[in-house]
């Protein structure tokens, strides 16, 4: 028997861990990657590698200056969530230098100068992104061409070539091209939805050739995620709902002033990675059910608000941090009522 | 009989850990070993002086009584076995403060001599008074719970209830205490709850149990004869069985924070405590014993046993095969919200309704607690609805202020939050914690306006002094000056003037002073 200071109850547990929460979590983005790799080719899996390195190198050497015990900080795998998730933000064929940008900004200055897990108020990975958004606008939105479309993709060297910048042959503007959104955006008003859908292959069957099965594999991942109740409803309902309201509103029957159909933009672009795995980020969500819902909605009507009348063509990175900026303020208003006070 | 299903209210929260009863619920209630040595707490609730009824070296009778309270709320304590007192002191018990108890410590011989009985009561023809003086002289504290003494708070719901609760529940892990009682003896408990009804001259008894519990519910409605009896099962959730929770289950009534059930016409009490009534009032029995959950991984044999209160736990655990190399902590009651002990030597009390003896495998410590990262996962689970996650951040920021509007004290420290926390954080101790700092801060926002109070008075009463000479001088003045009579007057008119503003700058001053020394240092 130890004769220390008695431990407080409870004296059992459950037996889950954070670490298993994140690890759930990087295994529900498998389907969706798998999508991206499969239509945008090496990228994304470059990507992934480049930045999840950086990620716990950069956060090794954080809580080697924190002085705090590097491994058992690494263990929660939190800095390679937010490495995934940078990486299937970033288009499949930026530079080297894009990333380790990207990723520096949201371990960095996203996480921890803000005091690490848990402090952060701002979704550091959504952080990097609209960081890099901002500052290197043309490499963010070159997205590569779907392979429905080209019917070629960068073999692994070429792929190399775009990560390192050496795009000595000029590849890369034979693979790259106006993603769905961008296209839609760009014919606004020029022509009927259904006539602009014809025009161009890019668009697919609904939402951007890709783009729907990139979409539905994080869909997929994110219903495996509600299953094993990592993450609660809420958000991604909220969320969702939003942007199909929104769209069903401003769709008026596909005229030449359509904002696109609510299908287009539930599988368009970043929206299932953006409901899933992005919004219902606990450290920087609100935590009431009844917020939540407030929370995805809101994020949700912000992605579909710059989606049709903003300057970028997809909306999730600005959304979720302007979403995170209301978070303390849902909070305070929907704090549930305690069991034997009135409302 | 009842039979039809009764309407329950919906709980939010609550856990599903595993039950591990059966391992304690083998075979029927033993009757643990009389020790050489019994160690019995006498103290009285509210920290009360005990009014001791023995001295050393005197020989007791199983049931003689040995201390009683002083003052109101008083609770008797009675000799459990006969033999010799040899000492009154204190002695650790196993309680949530950790600080020693005062103990009337009995070397027991085995001539087992009897107190007289108290005389049998036919309860249909007795009146709660009489009933609650039963109640009183036999010692019954609730068996569950606070141990608060079971006659006043019968007292207190007298002609003030119409509806009593047992709470049959047992919820938490282990603890198969009432369980045992209910498969045995549920005829006692059911003779128990109608003599609570003759009490209080309540109309019901509602009865509930969790549906984990099938033995015991039907033993229960074989003998549920009386319509006023209604078994009600519930689903089984950590922690239905906390009072609020169970009452509003229930009836569906939320009591208030801040006031009692009685305040809202409902009385509860557990399953022992009914059985402990019966005891008392059909047979005269007082209480010296109470069924007690000895279970663990350590133990060679889990068990119920009646236990004489101020048995030594060294004993029982003794008669369950411990195997002192696989033990890693003994814990007072279950495993959520039960108390880790610093050793086997202290005595069971009329609390003690489980005792696990566990190894590390079966409860291992936990390990080092990491970030929050707000998953929400506590507040899910926390059936008062608090924000677990937020409560934190203002313990562990000593936000008194913020933790109290976070309705911090409603917490009734379930740890069902701690549990489900996947960064293993020790929620429940920073909640603790917290709210120790509370009471402190209440203490001392007390002691300072006491001190504040009495501060002013000094000044007053030197203020006035003062005023008192400077008014004796200018008539001295006066008296010795005398001619210029008008001009003098509306001096020393001026002079009362500028005095008294003086006075008031004083008073001001020393009424803002305590309350601003107040926040650095506390008082001794
Ligand atoms: S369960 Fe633990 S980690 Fe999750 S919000 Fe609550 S305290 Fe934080
Ligand atoms: S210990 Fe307190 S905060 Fe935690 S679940 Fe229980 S009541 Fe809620």
């Amino acid at each position: 028997m130890n004769n220390l200071q008695p431990l407080s109850s409870p004296h059992g547990h459950a037996g889950s861990k954070t670490s298993q929460v994140m690890l759930q979590v990087l295994l529900a983005c498998v389907p969706g990657t798998a999508a991206l790799w499969f239509f945008f080719g090496y990228g994304v899996l470059i990507n992934l590698v480049w930045l999840t390195a950086l990620a716990v190198a950069l956060e090794a050497l954080v809580m080697l200056l924190r002085k705090r015990p590097v491994l058992f900080y690494l263990r929660d795998y939190s800095a390679v969530v937010t490495a995934v998730l940078l990486a299937l933000a970033l288009p499949p064929a930026t530079p080297w230098w894009l990333g380790l940008t990207g990723i520096l900004f949201a371990i960095v200055i996203a996480k921890h100068l803000f005091g690490g897990l848990g402090c952060n108020p701002f979704n550091p990975a959504m952080a990097g992104y609209a960081a890099l958004l901002i500052a290197y606008p043309a490499p963010m939105t070159r997205w590569l061409l779907p392979q429905a479309v080209t019917h070629a993709l960068p073999d692994l060297a070429t792929a190399f070539d775009f990560f390192l910048d050496r795009d000595v042959h000029g590849h890369i503007d034979a693979f790259t091209g106006a993603t769905a959104l961008d296209k839609f955006r760009q014919q606004h008003g020029a022509q009927l939805v259904s006539e602009f859908w014809q025009s161009t292959k890019v668009m697919g069957q609904w939402s951007g050739a890709g783009w729907e099965w990139v979409n539905a594999g994080f869909l997929y991942g994110g219903l495996y995620l509600l299953y094993k109740k990592i993450i609660t409803w809420h958000i991604p309902v909220g969320f969702l709902l939003a942007i199909a309201i929104l769209a069903a509103l401003f769709y008026d029957g596909g005229s030449s002033q359509s904002h696109g159909s609510p299908l287009m933009h539930l599988f368009a672009g970043g929206t299932m990675l953006g409901a899933f795995f992005i919004a219902t980020d606990p450290v920087t969500a609100a935590t009431s059910s009844k917020g939540r819902l407030i929370y995805g909605a809101l994020t949700g009507s912000i992605v579909f608000v710059i989606r049709a009348f903003g300057a970028y063509p997809d909306g999730v990175a600005f959304a979720i941090l302007i979403g995170n900026m209301a978070v303390p303020m849902i909070d305070r208003f929907t704090r549930p009522r305690t069991f034997g006070h009135s409302p | 009989m009842t039979s039809a299903t009764p309407k329950l209210w919906n709980c939010a929260g609550g856990i599903h850990p595993p039950a591990n009863k059966q391992q304690s619920l083998q075979g029927c209630i033993r009757t643990a070993v009389l020790p050489p040595q019994l160690i019995v707490p006498v103290t009285q609730p509210l920290n009360n002086p005990p009014q001791l009824c023995v001295h050393i070296g005197e020989r007791v009778h199983k049931g003689q009584l040995l201390a009683q309270g002083s003052s109101h709320p008083g609770l008797a304590a009675h000799a459990p076995a006969a033999g010799k007192v040899t000492a009154i002191t204190e002695h650790q018990v196993p309680g949530m403060s950790g600080v020693p108890e005062l103990c009337v410590v009995i070397d027991t011989d085995a001539t087992d001599t009897t107190w007289p009985k108290l005389p049998v009561l036919d309860y249909l023809h007795t009146d709660s008074d009489a009933l609650i003086q039963r109640v009183a002289d036999a010692g019954i504290s609730g068996l569950g719970g606070a141990g608060y003494p079971a006659h006043s708070k019968l007292q207190s719901a007298l002609h003030k209830v119409d509806t009593l609760v047992l709470n049959a529940t047992e919820c938490e892990p282990y603890i198969s205490a009432d369980e045992a009682l209910l498969q045995q003896h549920a005829e006692t408990v059911l003779n128990g709850c109608l003599i609570l009804l003759q009490i209080t001259g309540a109309t019901r008894c509602l009865i509930g149990i969790e549906d984990s519990k099938p033995q015991a519910i039907s033993a229960l409605r074989s003998h549920a004869y009386d319509p006023r009896l209604q078994v009600m099962v519930i689903p089984a959730l950590y922690p239905s069985g906390a009072e609020r929770q169970l009452i509003y289950t229930l009836t569906g009534k939320e009591i208030p924070t801040g006031s009692w059930p009685v305040d809202c016409g409902v009385l509860c009490h557990n399953v022992g405590t009914a059985f402990a009534v019966a005891r008392a009032v059909m047979h005269g029995e007082v209480l010296v014993s109470r069924v007690t959950t000895i279970t663990g991984a350590a133990l060679a044999q889990a068990a119920n046993y009646e236990v004489l209160i101020g048995t030594p736990l060294a004993s029982l655990l003794q008669q369950s095969g411990l195997d002192t190399t696989k033990l890693s902590r003994l814990i007072s009651g279950g495993p959520l919200m039960g108390i880790e002990l610093p050793h086997a030597g202290l005595p069971v009390t009329k609390l003690t309704n489980c005792i696990i003896a566990t190894t590390g495998q079966e409860l291992p410590t936990p390990p080092p607690a990491q970030a929050c990262i707000r998953c929400g996962y506590c507040a899910q689970v926390c059936p008062i609805h608090l924000l677990p996650q937020q409560l934190y951040w203002f313990a562990r920021s000593h936000e008194l202020e913020q933790a109290q509007a976070h309705n911090l004290k409603d917490c009734i420290d379930c740890g069902a939050c701690a549990y489900v926390c996947p960064s293993h954080i020790p929620l429940v101790q920073y909640f603790r914690a917290a709210k120790a700092e509370l009471v402190q801060a209440h203490d001392q926002r007390l002691r300072a306006a006491h001190s504040k109070q009495r501060f002013e008075a000094h000044q007053q009463r030197v203020a006035s002094e003062l005023a008192l000479t400077e008014q004796r001088r200018a008539e001295r003045t006066t008296l010795a000056k005398q001619q210029p009579a008008t001009t003098n007057s509306s001096s020393t008119a001026a002079q009362d003037a500028v005095a008294a503003a003086l006075a008031r700058v004083h008073a001001r001053k020393a009424a803002l002073k305590p309350a601003a020394a107040d926040n650095k240092d506390p008082p001794p």
